[in-house]
């Protein structure tokens, strides 16, 4: 089997697959990020069957942690399988830190946490503020210290939804790209490989110092959270607050307390990176 | 290419992860997930100098099965409350018995859903009550739910609405379609009653099956019922069971015998504590050792996992695949039973 | 499953749970199931005038009249006992006596 193992932020992962051509790429595109003697997770893709190896090849993604029915992809996403897989074992199997399903970015030694479902846009965000004088911290998972509520960077490679990948292509085009993937489950994918300056300064945490819920495609609005509302929400957006007991709920009624929420709508990158850099000059 | 032994060995003998480099960390931690046995690895290496990053690994370990062990423990608290009208017993079986009545093999255990066995005539009584307290039926089809009634051990499986957990609730412990046919009436009369302990006391009115039939329902589980996957962790529990039962009763042993042959089971168990004894170094007595070339194909079975956490050996564990059906269900109701199937998929 | 108001209840002990007040609602973190219980009122009201005693609804609406307003009495009592076989469900209170026939 083929074999790449990387570490981001905290976490480190041994990618193995019966195929060359996706371990290649990952190789490519993490090529600058450290490599873990002992990884904490591996994550494999394996044939369907051995026919399937070679036929319409289709890759079924397994590993430490797994859901028993997920669907294998055909091999030209394999890219997509390996992170994927990679976010499995951090939602099921992470206890480290708190992780929430948000996007993160920091500037001045403080954090910026954007969460919410898939299509609110935390991750095209994250990636738009990275390159506009924000350092990029992840846009997929952001993981709070339970002690210290610090939030911890780890910068996976940027995923980019349909028009999403346009534009960052326009706004970033130094920037290095992985392939692009159509009609994946999740509509055409590409991936960016964050800035130099996120890779390289992936040990620096940040104290959470604003939480957005960001909405794309209305009207630009900004409404307040209150606490209960936010803590309401970041439970559900949190795979692993039930594991944590009893330090999990301290964290989190502590971090609803402390951190000002917003919620947010925009219907342009730009008109996100205004309401941002206003709400951040107001209250963190 | 490793198997499994690597894993066993460092269960046995913790002081002997002092010689493995970084690959054999990362293949002894692959397989300890592998075979769910990474929790018990973790109590096993309390004490021994590891790598900083295994640390970290084995004190994810620790959460994950104290957080388990916790909601175990609290399903079991759900049930009793539910069942409080029942008159009749309510037992605990595996890994919930095992951390309700404090004892070693359930010491960083994984415990998934609740087991608990009541009297065969009291089963819709139980289904009723369970109902009333927010279980649910989680099968729909009701082919698979008739064959669950009549001819599996146990109600078709239970989930609760808000908290999202099942219950299996069982009136016997093996298929009664299965060849042995222990006798469930005993097992429940001679079980016994669980006594709070000191954290936060479960309640009264829950037993765990006796010491004797507590290991048979074990060695009955693995042998007798499955195709052996998990068996590595199973005849772990078996090898912390036997070392607890037999510190405290020097008789075990000839009780253990009797008892596993007024269960018909005692060729099952017999052989679970050969392999417990040939795995993990279990203190057994002479009368009960002997490797059979048997026994080293179940061994063969068993450890049949790679450094990378795939299993390993596929036609000795196909045809133990097989075995367990054959075992399950008669060959003519295994042949109408994948019939039936097949009609409904097509 | 609507209250009977004669049920005699208790209240696990003050240290079994975490409270912590919101703004709108009281997060309720019970140490033996580690589930986190999203409460409004008169949840952490009734669970703090328990204390360690066996209490029925009845009785817990008059003790609760005294701080609060409660509206009228019988409904009063009927919310009352809604919440606390709720509360049992959860196993945040225990029934300790069965009701009358």
């Amino acid at each position: 089997m083929h074999e790449f193992r990387v570490t981001v932020g905290p976490a480190s992962f041994r990618l193995l697959s019966q195929w060359a051509k996706p371990i290649e790429q990952m190789r490519a595109l993490y090529g600058a990020y450290p490599t873990p003697q002992i990884p904490d997770f591996t994550v494999r893709l394996e044939a369907v069957s051995l026919l399937r190896r070679f036929i319409r090849p289709s890759a079924a993604i397994d590993g430490d942690y797994m859901l028993p029915d997920a669907a294998p992809l055909p091999l030209a996403q394999g890219l997509l399988a390996l992170e994927m897989g990679m976010n499995l074992q951090m939602a099921l199997g992470w206890r480290r830190q708190m992780i929430l399903h948000a996007s993160a970015v920091e500037r001045g030694g403080k954090a910026l946490i954007m969460t919410g479902e898939s299509g609110s846009g935390k991750s095209t965000l994250s990636a738009l503020l990275g390159i506009n004088g924000w350092r990029f911290m992840g846009d997929e998972f952001a993981l709070v210290d339970p002690q210290s509520l610090e939030a911890v960077p780890y910068p996976r490679l940027i995923s980019l939804k349909n028009e999403a990948v346009a534009a960052m292509q326009a706004a970033a085009p130094h920037a290095q790209f992985g392939p692009l993937m159509k009609a994946t489950p999740k509509g055409d994918i590409r991936h960016m490989v964050p800035p130099a300056a996120a890779i390289a300064r992936m040990a620096e945490r940040a104290k959470p110092a604003l939480l957005l819920f960001p909405r794309f495609g209305h009207e630009p609005a900004i409404r307040e959270m209150r606490p209960s509302e936010t803590f309401m929400r970041l439970t559900q957006a949190s795979t692993n607050y039930v594991a944590l007991g009893e330090a999990g709920f301290e964290a989190l009624t502590k971090f609803v307390q402390d951190v000002p929420a917003r919620a947010i709508d925009y219907r342009s990158g730009e008109e996100a990176i205004e309401l941002v850099e206003q709400l951040w000059e107001e209250l963190a | 290419m490793s198997d499994a032994m690597l894993l066993v060995t460092a269960l046995r003998d913790p002081q002997s992860v002092a010689a493995l480099d970084a690959d054999g960390w990362t293949t002894l931690l692959t397989m300890a997930r592998a075979e769910v046995l990474i929790g018990a690895l973790a109590i096993r290496l309390d004490g021994q100098r590891v790598p900083d990053g295994v640390a970290a690994i084995l004190g994810d370990a620790k959460i994950n099965s104290a957080y388990q062990r916790k909601a175990a423990l609290w399903e079991a608290n759900r049930a009793a409350a539910a069942l409080a009208g029942y008159d009749g017993r309510v037992v605990l079986m595996k890994g919930t018995a095992y951390v309700a009545a404090n004892m070693r093999a359930g010491e960083g255990r994984s415990i998934g859903d609740l087991d608990i066995m009541v009297a065969e005539e009291d089963l819709r009584e139980v289904e009723k009550m369970l109902l009333a307290a927010g279980w649910e039926w989680v099968k729909e089809d009701e082919y698979d739910d008739a064959y669950y009634r009549e001819h599996m051990h146990e109600l078709p499986p239970l989930i609760h609405r808000t908290r999202d957990r099942m219950i299996d609730v069982h009136h016997t412990i093996l298929p009664k379609t299965a060849r042995p046919m222990p006798d469930a009436k005993a097992m429940s009369d001679a079980a016994v009653r669980l006594s709070p302990f000191q954290e936060g006391g479960l309640e009264e009115g829950l037993y765990t099956f006796s010491p004797e039939d507590m290991f048979i329902h074990s060695a009955a589980h693995l042998i007798a019922d499955g195709d052996l996957a998990g068996g590595l962790r199973n005849l772990w529990d078996m090898h912390c069971l036997l070392t607890a039962f037999t510190a405290a009763d020097a008789a075990y042993w000839t009780q253990l015998k009797q008892r596993a042959a007024h269960h018909q089971l005692f060729p099952a168990v017999s052989r679970a504590v050969r392999l417990a004894q040939y795995l993990y170094g279990t203190d057994i007595p002479a009368d009960w050792r002997g490797i059979s070339a048997a026994d080293r194909l179940f061994i063969h079975r068993l450890t049949a996992r790679n450094g990378r956490g795939q299993q390993t050996r596929k036609f000795t564990r196909f045809a133990f695949y097989i075995r367990s059906h054959l075992l399950r269900m008669p060959p003519l109701m295994l042949a109408k039973h994948l019939w039936t199937k097949w009609r409904k998929g097509n | 499953m609507s209250g009977d108001a004669s049920i005699i209840y208790r209240a696990e002990p003050e240290e079994a749970r975490i409270i912590q007040p919101l703004d709108a609602m009281t997060l309720i973190y019970q140490r033996r199931s580690g589930i986190t219980h999203i409460v409004a009122e008169p949840v952490p009201e009734i669970l703090a005038a328990m204390g360690d005693d066996a209490i029925t609804a009845q009785r817990l609406a008059v003790k609760l009249a005294e701080s609060f307003d409660l509206g009228s009495e019988g409904d009063a009592i009927a919310v009352i006992a809604e919440r606390l076989a709720e509360l049992a469900g959860l196993g945040l209170v225990e029934q300790v006596s069965p009701p009358d026939a």
